[in-house]
């Protein structure tokens, strides 16, 4: 993006044509006219706000359904962005017109690459949201839309002869959902490298032989999201090397800081609480306060002395969330181990530092932050002899059952759960079990952490972690979370932390509040 | 055999040896030089070495082989990683900007660890391996070698024995060893089958369509499948074994089993009435039931530490390095002969330092003759000192492993020069 000191109008009506010819766009070039400043910072938090919804819809539900499509729409509309290319047709009598629909989502994403440029960890983010905005709006295009997108932005790709697609006949059907036998003839097919589809290659939904996939033209939307990927992952790292010369504007500089503080949520990694617990509350507190995965895990721990490393990770972190210190996390797994296999001087050399290295004291000294829900529910699965994981994402449903009745949950309520389950809101059935574990109608929150579950079961409980809220990071912030009414509907972009409202500008602040 | 039984105890005084007179130096630089195609790439490479006392060095690197042979004759690790090639020398990875140094290519690899087997076997559990349940390696080799040449066109797959109770594969293409961390974890997902941990009985779940990969992974299954599951490990045999089959099942077949098990006691039929059972529901039904699949594969299907394919620095342990605990050799796997793969049979440091003890053979004494004139005779002693001992063989299979991807390399440089000749 260029920034120009002086200001003009340019906005003519063959020029917006030319510019956004297209109800999706492919972002290849940077919006060069002058915006005001307020306006930068309410495009700006608009899509921060769409990409949160994207992301915590993501984790609430199957991307493809219908209800991941419709709250996604909802919010569209909501914060006025483009998508239904119909949009232009209806001519809508209130709100902004298409082309400022289609300038807002060009532009603000454009700031969104400035504030999400810097780190590793923020372009990682930044770009799954959008790569998952980008596969929800593509998918809403219809046949003719697609062909059309593919011609404006020059994507072409190599398509396999009648010959070739009759030979493979057999494994393209088996291969993929899209393809049956009277589908192949008529439909193109896709050759490209494997490494041009790998949603498709990790999922086993695409034929694969001598290093190509075959992509039935249904499937095309994966190659088109490799190359936005690809495109957008090289921008970034462009964009940050051109970042100095944005920074130096002291007006933009607070402004981006925030904007990329925004997309953690509470990590919970500071607590007040540190020291307050003792290593003989921990058994009762996991009978008590514990979300189910790190029951789970103590449990575990306490009856095979021993967790594999991911095990280790989800609940060291954890317990360090709720505030152990590290000679206390030390004592506690030595003392659980060594009643193993492993005797004092192996725990000392293999796992200790382990230990030490979570706490920031080894490698990179990096002090690593306690799981989040998405993290548990998305990354690293479990595999043979693990016991980490969400329960209720990876277990059998039959097993979580037993479980929970021998954690006398109610029948009725663990068939609410199971329920949950099987719609496969994890977070959601979490939350039905906190309900239950603590007799009450309404946590009156929304759980994405389980050190969240824990802090939030510790003030109903008034225990010794009642007083333990998590720290703010700028002290002068006095705004403490607000309570979410409404617990059953998936985490909204409310859940911003306070420290991104509290510097920003007063119309910022109202932006947080309001949800 | 029996002079040359291991001990733990010895290994400080065998290491020495190994490495001055045994370890195939010039065939691992060889390998890890790539043919010098890529600068700095031996150079660049992470080597780790874990020394008495476990205590673990990290970012070792060398310029040379020798100086790499030098290293090693000093240090004598009792284990030796192989980690990625970076973007500097990682001995001197603290004098570089933080950030700038980064891990960017390293060979596609898999680790299958037969511990990961023991909620399916029933002869050995932990650590322990014996000759029936290493048919599970047998398979997995088979199962991922032809999808890794057949589906993802790799030709180079080296399969090393890892010295107690698993095997490596090094995918050595340069394409492979260019993927991106998200392209290594999209191969490692696509080649796992068996999903979930202790919470979950049910490991495999096949649904329409049956991908031609799941299929072709069958096929290798189902060659081994009677002799090793039903008959070696007896999964239809007892009670307690019965059960663990059955759970697996939908709730009306295995009732009907049930019955069916009370009267016939041999497993091949029992396996006989469970097939023609999915068969009959397969017609009758709907909705796909593959549930005789899903049991071959979640009994013999390959399970595979997905973490350890995943990341470009995952280090991971060095063909020839020597296993601390069973004295074993880490040796290439010879696949045109797999089936008669015996790890009980791949030498120990012990047997190879007393076979290099025994007197030579008079050929072998001309041979020392003829080139007693010649240079580099300190070289040629070394490569006559392995070939002496059972290591020979492996070294042999090393050297076919490496002509194979000069081989190729060699094509690769043919085409581009003709390409680039063609005005």
């Amino acid at each position: 993006m260029q920034f120009y000191s002086r200001r003009k109008k340019l906005i003519g009506n063959a020029q917006t044509e030319q510019l956004y010819g297209h109800c999706l766009q492919f972002y290849g070039q940077p919006p060069i006219e002058n915006i005001s400043l307020s306006e930068f910072e309410t495009f700006a938090v608009d899509r921060l706000k769409l990409l949160k919804t994207v992301e915590n819809l993501g984790v609430s539900y199957v991307k493809t359904s219908d209800q991941y499509t419709k709250k996604l729409d909802a919010e569209f509309s909501n914060l006025n962005f483009p998508y239904k290319i119909e949009a232009d047709d209806r001519k809508p009598q209130t709100g902004p017109s298409e082309y400022e629909k289609r300038r807002k989502d060009h532009i603000s994403h454009f700031i969104l690459r400035l504030a999400y440029c810097q780190t590793e960890d923020l372009r990682r983010w930044f770009i799954q949201q959008e790569i998952d905005l980008f596969r929800y709006r593509f998918n809403d295009l219809g046949s003719k839309n697609i062909r059309e997108f593919l011609q404006y932005n020059n994507l072409h790709y190599h398509t396999i002869s009648i010959d070739e697609k009759r030979n493979l006949m057999d494994k393209l059907i088996n291969s993929s959902f899209a393809v049956s036998g009277s589908t192949v003839d008529c439909q193109d097919f896709y050759k490209v490298p494997f490494q041009d589809a790998l949603d498709l290659v990790r999922t086993r939904k695409v034929y694969l032989k001598g290093g190509y996939v075959y992509i039935p033209h249904q499937d095309i939307v994966t190659i088109v999201l490799n190359d936005f990927r690809t495109r957008l992952s090289k921008a970034l790292a462009l964009t940050a090397r051109s970042l100095p010369a944005v920074q130096s504007d002291e007006r933009l500089q607070p402004l981006l800081n925030h904007l990329s503080h925004a997309y953690v949520g509470q990590d919970y990694s500071i607590q007040k609480s540190i020291g307050k617990i003792s290593l003989e509350q921990i058994d009762p507190l996991s009978a008590k306060s514990y979300p189910l995965c790190m029951r789970q895990l103590h449990r575990g721990l306490r009856d095979s002395h021993h967790l594999r490393h991911g095990g280790r990770m989800q609940y060291g972190l954890f317990l360090k969330g709720i505030g152990l210190t590290l000679d206390q996390a030390l004592q506690f797994w030595r003392s659980e181990f060594v009643k193993g296999k492993v005797d004092a001087d192996k725990f000392d050399k293999a796992y200790a530092y382990s230990i030490r290295h979570m706490f920031g004291k080894e490698g990179k000294r990096t002090d690593y932050t306690p799981y989040s829900c998405m993290k548990v529910i998305l990354s690293n699965p479990p595999s043979q002899g693990d016991q980490h994981g969400c329960p209720f994402r990876h277990s059998d449903p039959e097993l979580l059952k037993q479980k929970l009745q021998s954690y006398k949950v109610s029948p009725s309520g663990i068939s609410q759960i199971l329920e949950l389950v099987k719609g496969m809101h994890y977070q959601l059935a979490c939350q039905k079990y906190f309900e239950l574990m603590h007799s009450i109608e309404d946590s009156g929150f929304s759980l994405n952490h389980p050190n969240q579950y824990f802090m939030e079961s510790q003030k109903l409980l008034g225990g010794p972690g009642a007083g333990v809220k998590v720290e703010v990071k700028r002290e002068d912030n006095p705004a403490t979370k607000p309570p979410n009414p409404s617990p059953h509907q998936t985490p909204g972009p409310g859940n911003l932390p306070q420290e991104v409202a509290a510097e920003i500008t007063e119309d910022l602040d109202s932006f947080f509040q309001d949800a | 055999m029996a002079a040359a039984d291991y001990h733990q105890a010895s290994l400080p005084d065998l290491l020495p040896l190994y490495y001055r007179r045994l370890f195939p130096f010039s065939q691992y630089h060889r390998w890890l030089n790539y043919g010098g195609v890529t600068k700095n790439y031996f150079q660049n490479r992470e080597f780790s070495f874990t020394l008495k006392d476990d205590i673990y060095v990290r970012y070792q690197s060398f310029s040379t082989q020798n100086e790499l042979e030098k290293e090693m004759q000093k240090m004598n690790p009792y284990k030796i990683d192989i980690g990625a090639v970076y973007s500097h020398r990682p001995n001197q990875h603290n004098t570089v900007k933080s950030g700038s140094f980064q891990a960017l290519e390293k060979e596609l690899v898999f680790d299958i660890d037969m511990t990961d087997y023991d909620d399916v076997r029933s002869c050995c559990s932990g650590a322990d391996i014996c000759p029936k349940c290493w048919t599970l390696m047998t398979i997995a080799i088979r199962i991922l070698d032809r999808a890794l040449r057949d589906d993802f066109g790799f030709q180079h797959c080296l399969w090393v024995y890892s010295g107690r109770r698993g095997v490596h594969c090094w995918v050595c293409d340069e394409a492979a060893r260019k993927l991106s961390v998200a392209a290594r974890s999209a191969v490692a997902e696509y080649l796992s089958l068996v999903k979930g941990g202790e919470e979950t009985v049910r490991k495999v779940v096949l649904s329409d369509p049956i991908h031609p990969f799941v299929m072709e992974s069958l096929t290798v299954v189902e060659r081994y499948f009677s002799q090793y599951a039903l008959l070696g490990q007896d999964i239809l045999g007892s009670k307690e074994a019965v059960d663990k089959v059955l759970a697996l099942l939908p709730e009306d077949v295995r009732k009907k089993l049930l019955q069916y098990f009370q009267t016939e006691k041999n497993p091949e039929t029992r396996w006989d009435i469970l097939k023609s059972m999915a068969q009959d529901k397969r017609t009758t039904a709907k909705k796909g039931h593959y549930f005789e699949m899903e049991i071959m594969l979640q009994y013999c299907y390959p399970r595979l530490d997905v973490n350890v394919s995943k990341g470009v620095n995952h280090l991971l342990k060095s063909p020839f390095s020597v296993h601390p605990k069973t004295g074993r050799i880490s040796v290439p796997i010879d696949l045109r002969e797999l089936d008669c793969f015996d790890p009980f049979d791949v030498p120990t440091i012990s047997l190879i330092c007393e076979e290099l003890d025994q007197p030579k053979t008079e050929e072998e004494q001309e041979d020392t003759m003829e080139n007693e004139n010649k240079k580099e005779a300190g070289e040629r002693r070394k490569m006559r000192d392995y070939k002496r001992t059972s290591l020979a063989k492996y070294v042999k299979l090393f050297d076919q492993f490496l002509e194979g991807m000069a081989h190729s390399r060699k094509g690769e440089l043919l085409k581009n020069s003709d390409l680039q000749k063609d005005f």
